[in-house]
């Protein structure tokens, strides 16, 4: 429909929407993040959840103990090699749709933990991140503006056709491989079909 | 024309059905027209905390336990009854009286009967 003609109906109170943008604006005023903190960035999400920040204002004040009822999963802190598998499984039980906020410096890379020998090099390596937030930690703004970016996100995602929401896509994965633990490692490193970082400019 | 009166019942009736099935049914159509289901082995775990449950779910508890239920229902009924007794002591008369002192005799007797079976003894 075109822009200009809803602008001019509702001005006469009549409002205009489409399928899609009802759908995609119930969405994106319900995420309901999943209620799990690794380290020390989810103290900066329990701030920002608390009535100084008010995650509420952005529907997203319902945090769920259980993975079944939760939309968002916000990656708050240190992924340990330990810890990666069972976040994976947690990624895995959730129910579609399901989205990922990767928090801080150590759930988007390892931040200063990245050259230990325990740490996970971001959990973008196992599951689809939506958002990632550098900081260490970020402060509860950072994690507010994460979420803004996150519904602007849903708010342009297609119902139909091949530019469809995940979620909507019967071929996309609805859970993806575990890792094990290795020998040395986590098996596999990382998941190729998830982790694709951009190739070096010099080759 | 006389209404009849429990027509407004009948309304409700469907309106509650309805309030209730119709999002259920929408849910349906939607997630068969647009969004497809993605079962998976882990999704339907019974454990949702991340872990992978070990051993059997089908332990069995001892049904001795039984015991400690009937003792702590004895002190539990007993507190619940004596507080309104002792708060309305004074007003009350000879019957009532006795009829408590019937039913705390009733739960002193149940209390009698463990001691005797040795159920307050730790073992």
């Amino acid at each position: 429909m075109d822009e200009g003609l809803k602008s001019e109906l509702q001005k006469q109170g009549i409002f205009v929407t489409s399928l899609e943008e009802l759908y995609n604006w119930g969405r994106k005023n319900s995420l309901w993040p999943l209620s799990f903190g690794l380290a020390c960035c989810a103290i900066e999400m329990i701030a920002a959840s608390m009535s100084r920040w008010d995650l509420a204002r952005f529907g997203a004040e319902v945090f769920r103990p259980s993975p079944r009822q939760a939309d968002l999963m916000i990656v708050a802190g240190t992924v340990t090699k330990k810890m990666a598998p069972q976040v994976v499984r947690l990624y895995n039980q959730m129910g579609e749709p399901k989205y990922v906020i990767a928090m801080g410096a150590c759930a988007i890379s390892g931040g200063p933990f990245k050259q230990g020998y325990n740490v996970l090099k971001g959990i973008d390596r196992y599951i689809p991140v939506d958002v990632h937030i550098p900081g260490c930690p970020p402060r509860p703004e950072a994690l507010l503006h994460a979420f803004i970016t996150l519904q602007q996100k849903i708010a342009a995602q297609e119902l139909t056709g091949p530019g469809r929401a995940r979620h909507l896509d019967a071929g996309a994965p609805g859970e993806y491989p575990v890792p094990q633990f290795g020998e040395h490692d986590l098996l596999p490193p990382k998941n190729p079909d998830v982790w694709q970082p951009p190739v070096p400019a010099h080759t | 024309m006389t209404e009849n009166p429990y027509l407004f019942i009948v309304v409700l009736m469907v309106a509650v059905v309805g309030f209730a099935v119709g999002p259920l049914a929408l849910a349906w159509l939607w997630a068969k027209k647009f969004s497809p289901a993605k079962p998976g082995r882990e999704k339907g775990a019974v454990y949702e905390c991340g872990l992978e449950s070990k051993g059997d779910a089908w332990i069995q508890f001892k049904s001795e336990y039984y015991l400690y239920a009937i003792i702590f229902l004895i002190f539990d009924v007993e507190t619940v009854f004596l507080l309104p007794f002792a708060v309305a002591f004074s007003g009350l008369g000879v019957g009532a009286f006795i009829a408590m002192m019937v039913f705390l005799l009733l739960l002193v007797e149940g209390l009698a009967w463990a001691w005797m079976k040795g159920v307050l003894t730790w073992k």
